[in-house]
């Protein structure tokens, strides 16, 4: 049964050679949409069925299936091969009914785009990495994944590539796409070292051996400093991935792609993998309660950051990779209080209302013929009812409204940020849900209620094609009722002993973790009033934020948020800029390297007369002449006259020392 | 006992074949027959040395071998690397033909160049007597010379070549000196009998110690490793094309495996001897420090460049920094990963020279960064196969430039020089600006006349050999480890 997982990435990869080669000849969008959706379509049906087999009887451990040995070098063995367990087919579920989903929306989205499979080869490209990302059963094959998704991720985002984007220092998609992947690098670069430590640590990559012996000798790595090395570099990894400070500066800017992109990759699946991550080796992560308190502390201060940079953009989009940012956080900082489950279970909702979010975003720029300043909107509620009330549905969810999905994800995370670290790090997060609902309900106000701020020379808005709605509608429904998977045991306790579902679940991938955890913190337990009490604050503090957005903007002059700029016209300022973050690290990072090869390695080092021949035809004999003077001026000499310097330096550190 | 004919028969057939192509051309005008013979010959060497490469390394060592008064290496390592110089030679010579045609200067003196360039390289891995290494050395340095100064009526294409004399000379001196001084402290020339007299203690420390100092300045010449490296540029760019895959790549391979050949014998010696570890220890520390310096000023030197052919030159000189620790980590394991980062840089390298050649313009034109914008539209299979080239010479899974990073990366960290990996990796991620930018140049930019040349099939033959290695050596390394059933 098991042995179907082969298939599950087979197809669309499959499906990415064969639009990639022939999807050219092709002229018909409705069969070069029906083989996109078809290849995801059947992996999630297959992967499904194999979900369903499993809680039937679940093994007694991960199943493994080879496909092929990779490389066989003495004890250096890598197999590519894929690991059916818990987290694995929860993640590869998401990927394809989620991805599912956006396919069909793309193909109305994308209708007429003169790259039209292009488009969906590159989709089905990502799936397949990203599917290799989390059935792989060993690290190896996760990086091939992890590099992968960055690649289509960057060819997606520079798909209209020929677009002007704004941005700090970039003026084209392309930028941003150029952007995103080297800022990613940054970060794989920080998984490449973990990988190599891991593997001398261990002696192997594959992730249940490592889990395993990790586990077995917790006594001895509790704490050590090779295990917070180790997972101090994956999670730089995870900050690239999964835009956390300090290497969250791509993810507003790889907006810039098209829209069900920014759903899929920058939204629902890419940016999750460093979820994923951390929840596979989440033993090692529990072997360094150093690394957690990293993982937590930049997850809060993530979240907070990007929640309030959210609260005074403009640009649609923009708001919403702010919030994505921010969820994020929320999600590493469940991670870094040690509660896996919250972390993976928000990840799923996220997915669900995140999505549905930038495919209504989607709907609405189509709508209005590719606005994006929600300035420029306002009562679209009239034109476009069905997106209206998904958005709704998916506002709520994400505001955490009770028993929209989202109100049980965050609350658990909140919960156990609390019961775990205390005080403050839940009120950071409490007021970053405030701004939350806050940004979103302000997003609301000004998109569909008010008076209509556009101007109709492209025509008046027009509800999206039912290829777009059907994918919205089905992902409210998810984003509405998906949260009754996880109800807290004080929610549901007087249903049944166990109520929730998410966490009964995945308790077999966590229990490792679990043990070593509890083996050192201890288990407090809290009573389950101040648990209510502490979720009815979370509520109130939302219908706070919802309240005062409701205030601000359904006033059509807008007088209060007014004056706040006025009065707090710094703050304003600074949240604006993103704390000019994109700045700094142009003036830090970019442009002192860039200087120095420049002005120094090049122009110093290098004879400025080659320059001249550098540029070939154009300065012809001039350069020519150039070079002739600079022969004779003696440039050799200085060549010699550095290795000289080499020679005699080395000569001196063999004799001297 | 295996006749000493069969296991010397690839650098037979190379020194031959490359006399008979010198007279070939002499002999005839058929500028064709010259080229199939050129190609035979080096086919001939990649099919024999493989031949010999099934004989075991014990077997060999057993082997007699007074025709050679011991001075040659037989199989194993060097076979190995036979095999890589015959595919840079074909390599070179599918992209060379058309280019020169081209640019009207297909002269035949150009294979059988190149030829007796693979002569010089396949004596240095065979060598086991420094006068061989040095024979070898020098035999490839002068054809080099010459290959650079290709274009004679191009006046850049002189000054590198005479630079490239000039400081080449004095890198020979300085080997050569070093040779003389290691013969002077071990009185032997045989590599196999210098390590005998280390493990023995019979050498005089001092000489030994500058003998090596001066060999390491004589070889991190011919690599282009700082703070020797200032020619390298200037010859890359000033040689034609199709060349400078060839002398960035096989070249670099060449000097590579002298400097293998010496560590392998003189600074990994199996002792307790505690003036010579610490001896060979500080030799290891200037090499890695040496490798470190190269690969950060090469890339950061590659940063600035607006010129492919440019920035593909600087890129090679970091190549050889990464490649170098290989060398420093001084075990079987690394010398394993300097052998499959040479095949590895070989493919993609001479690929990407091979892309850059073609898309030239006579004289010189179309050769900045901005030429190549939106070449996805007119020649979507080159820009395709560039855009691989990149992605492996950036290190990116599943191409073989990973895996080649790999090796290197866990033979210096198990050696202990994980600093030098930390370097590397940073020298890798400051890498990734200029490789992502042409593939960003080429994908995402927009051009009124993207550039559009006529067709070659020869250089495409390269193109797609080297699409071929540098995939095939990602997803199966096993392949090319299975070589490696030796141990030297």
């Amino acid at each position: 049964m098991y042995d179907l997982v082969k298939f599950v990435p087979l197809l669309p990869l499959l499906g990415f050679l064969f639009l990639g080669l022939l999807g050219n000849k092709i002229k018909n969008e409705k069969i070069i949409g029906s083989i996109g959706c078809g290849t995801v379509g059947i992996a999630f049906v297959l992967l499904f069925s194999m979900f369903w087999n499993f809680i039937q009887a679940p093994p007694e451990s991960a199943v493994i299936v080879p496909i092929y040995n990779w490389i066989t070098i003495d004890d250096f063995n890598i197999q590519i091969a894929y690991q059916v367990d818990q987290l694995s087919l929860l993640f590869g579920m998401i990927i394809t009914g989620v991805g599912f989903l956006i396919h069909v929306y793309s193909i109305g989205y994308m209708h007429g785009d003169r790259s039209f499979f292009r488009f969906f080869s590159y989709l089905n490209l990502f799936i397949f990495m990203m599917l290799n990302l989390v059935l792989a059963n060993n690290f190896l094959v996760t990086f091939l994944g992890w590099e992968g998704v960055g690649l289509c991720s960057y060819l997606l985002i520079g798909f209209w590539y020929d677009k002007k984007f704004q941005g700090t220092r970039l003026t084209w998609t392309g930028d941003a796409a150029n952007k995103a992947f080297i800022t990613n690098r940054v970060g794989d670069y920080g998984f490449l070292i973990g990988m190599f430590l891991v593997f001398i640590t261990f002696g192997t990559l594959e992730y249940t051996s490592v889990n395993q012996a990790a586990s077995n000798a917790y006594m001895s790595y509790y704490g050590s400093g090779i295990m917070t090395a180790i997972t101090i570099m994956f999670f730089l990894g995870c900050t690239g991935k999964s835009a956390q400070l300090p290497l969250a500066i791509w993810l507003p800017d790889a907006m810039a792609g098209p829209t069900s992109v920014s759903a899929l990759i920058h939204a629902a699946t890419m940016v999750t993998s460093g979820i994923f991550l951390i929840a596979r080796n989440s033993v090692l992560f529990a072997l360094a309660p150093d690394t957690m308190t990293v993982v937590l502390v930049v997850g809060i201060i993530t979240a907070f950051t990007a929640a309030s940079v959210g609260l005074v953009q403009n640009d649609l989009k923009k708001v919403l990779a702010y919030s994505t940012v921010s969820q994020l956080g929320f999600m590493f900082a469940a991670l870094g209080a040690g509660a896996f489950t919250a972390g993976v279970f928000h990840v799923m909702t996220h997915a669900f209302f995140k999505g549905l979010l930038f495919l209504a975003a989607g709907a609405i720029i189509h709508g209005m013929h590719d606005e994006q300043n929600i300035k420029k909107m306002g009562g679209l509620k009239s034109y476009m009812p069905k997106t209206y009330f998904t958005f709704l549905i998916a506002t709520f969810a994400i505001s955490g409204i009770p028993f929209f999905s989202g109100f049980f994800s965050k609350d658990e995370i909140l919960w156990s940020v609390y019961a775990n670290n205390g005080i403050l790090p839940w009120a950071i997060l409490a007021i970053s849900a405030l701004f939350t609902a806050f940004y979103m309900f302000r997003l609301l106000y000004l998109v569909f209620f008010g008076k209509e701020r556009f101007n109709c020379e492209h025509g008046k808005p027009h509800e999206a094609p039912a290829t777009m709605t059907i994918p919205l509608i089905i992902l409210a429904f998810l984003s509405a009722f998906g949260g009754f998977l996880g109800i807290p045991d004080v929610l549901g306790s007087w249903a049944s002993e166990s109520p929730n579902l998410i966490h009964n679940y995945l308790s077999p991938i966590f229990a490792d973790a679990n043990r070593v955890l509890h083996s050192h913190a201890g288990h407090s337990s809290h009573s389950s009033i101040l648990e209510l009490g502490l979720m009815l604050v979370s509520v109130l503090l939302a219908v706070f934020g919802i309240y005062k957005a409701k205030q601000y903007y359904s006033d059509p002059a807008w007088t209060s948020p007014r004056k706040l700029v006025r009065n707090y016209n710094g703050i304003y300022r600074m949240l604006l800029s993103k704390y000019k973050l994109d700045e700094f690290y142009f003036a830090v990072v970019v442009d002192t390297l860039l200087n120095f090869s420049k002005n120094f390695l090049w122009k110093i080092f290098d004879v400025k007369g080659i320059d001249g021949v550098v540029n070939g035809t154009a300065k012809g004999t001039l350069a020519f002449a150039d070079v002739a003077r600079k022969i004779q001026s003696g440039i050799v000499q200085n060549y010699a006259l550095l290795m000289t310097a080499g020679i005699v330096a080395i000569l001196c550190i063999y004799i001297f020392i | 006992m295996i006749n000493e004919f069969i296991l010397a028969l690839p650098l037979l057939l190379i020194a031959i074949g490359s006399i008979l192509v010198l007279m070939l051309d002499a002999a005839t005008r058929n500028k064709q027959i010259v080229y199939y013979t050129s190609i035979l010959v080096l086919l001939g060497l990649g099919i024999s040395a493989g031949y010999t490469l099934q004989f075991d390394v014990a077997i060999i060592a057993q082997a007699d071998k007074t025709i050679s008064a011991n001075t040659i290496f037989y199989g194993g390592m060097s076979a190995v690397f036979d095999i890589i110089f015959a595919m840079g030679g074909l390599l070179t010579l599918f992209a060379s033909r058309e280019y020169l045609q081209r640019n009207y200067k297909e002269i035949n003196e150009c294979y059988s160049l190149v030829l007796l360039a693979v002569v010089g390289m396949v004596v240095i891995a065979h060598s086991n007597s420094l006068i061989m290494l040095f024979l070898g050395v020098e035999l490839m340095s002068i054809v080099f010379y010459i290959l650079t100064g290709f274009f004679r009526n191009r006046e850049h294409a002189l000054e590198a070549a005479l630079k490239y004399f000039i400081l080449g000379s004095f890198a020979s001196g300085f080997l050569l000196y070093g040779i003389a001084l290691i013969y002077g402290s071990t009185g032997s020339l045989i590599l196999s009998d210098i390590s005998q007299q280390i493990a023995s203690g019979n050498y005089n420390s001092i000489y030994l110690s500058i003998g090596l100092g001066l060999m390491t300045v004589g070889l991190c010449f011919k690599v282009a490793a700082f703070p020797f490296h200032q020619w390298a540029p200037d010859v890359y760019y000033g040689s034609p094309t199709a060349i400078s895959g060839f002398l960035c790549t096989s070249g670099k391979a060449a000097a590579l495996v002298a400097l293998v050949v010496v560590a392998k014998n003189v600074l990994s010696v199996e002792t307790s001897n505690v003036n010579y570890l610490l001896e060979s220890t500080t030799a290891r520390n200037i090499l890695a420090g040496i490798s470190a310096c190269t690969m950060i000023i090469g890339n950061l030197s590659a940063l600035a460049q607006k010129n492919v052919k440019r920035m593909l030159a600087y890129s090679s000189v970091a190549h050889a920094g990464y490649i170098l620790m290989g060398i420093v980590a001084c075990s079987t394991e690394g010398f394993y990963a300097v052998a499959f980062y040479c095949a590895v840089y070989l493919f993609m390298q001479v690929g990407a020279f091979a892309i850059v050649g073609f898309i030239e313009f006579r004289d010189e034109g179309n050769m900045l960064i901005s030429d190549y914008a939106d070449l996805r539209t007119t020649h979507p299979a080159l820009a395709a196969a560039m855009a691989c080239f990149m992605l492996s010479l950036a290190g990116i899974p599943p191409f073989g430039g990973f895996f080649g990073k790999y090796f290197l990366f866990v033979a210096a960290i198990k050696s202990g020089y994980l600093w030098l990996t930390l370097i590397a990796v940073v020298a890798s991620i400051i890498s990734m600006y200029f490789y992502i930018g042409l593939i960003l140049t080429m994908y995402f930019k927009n051009n009124e006349n993207p550039i559009n040349v006529g067709k070659m099939q020869g250089t495409k033959l390269t193109v797609a050999l080297s699409i071929i290695g540098v995939i095939l050596l990602g997803i199966m390394p096993n392949v090319f480890y299975g070589l490696f059933n030796f141990t030297f």
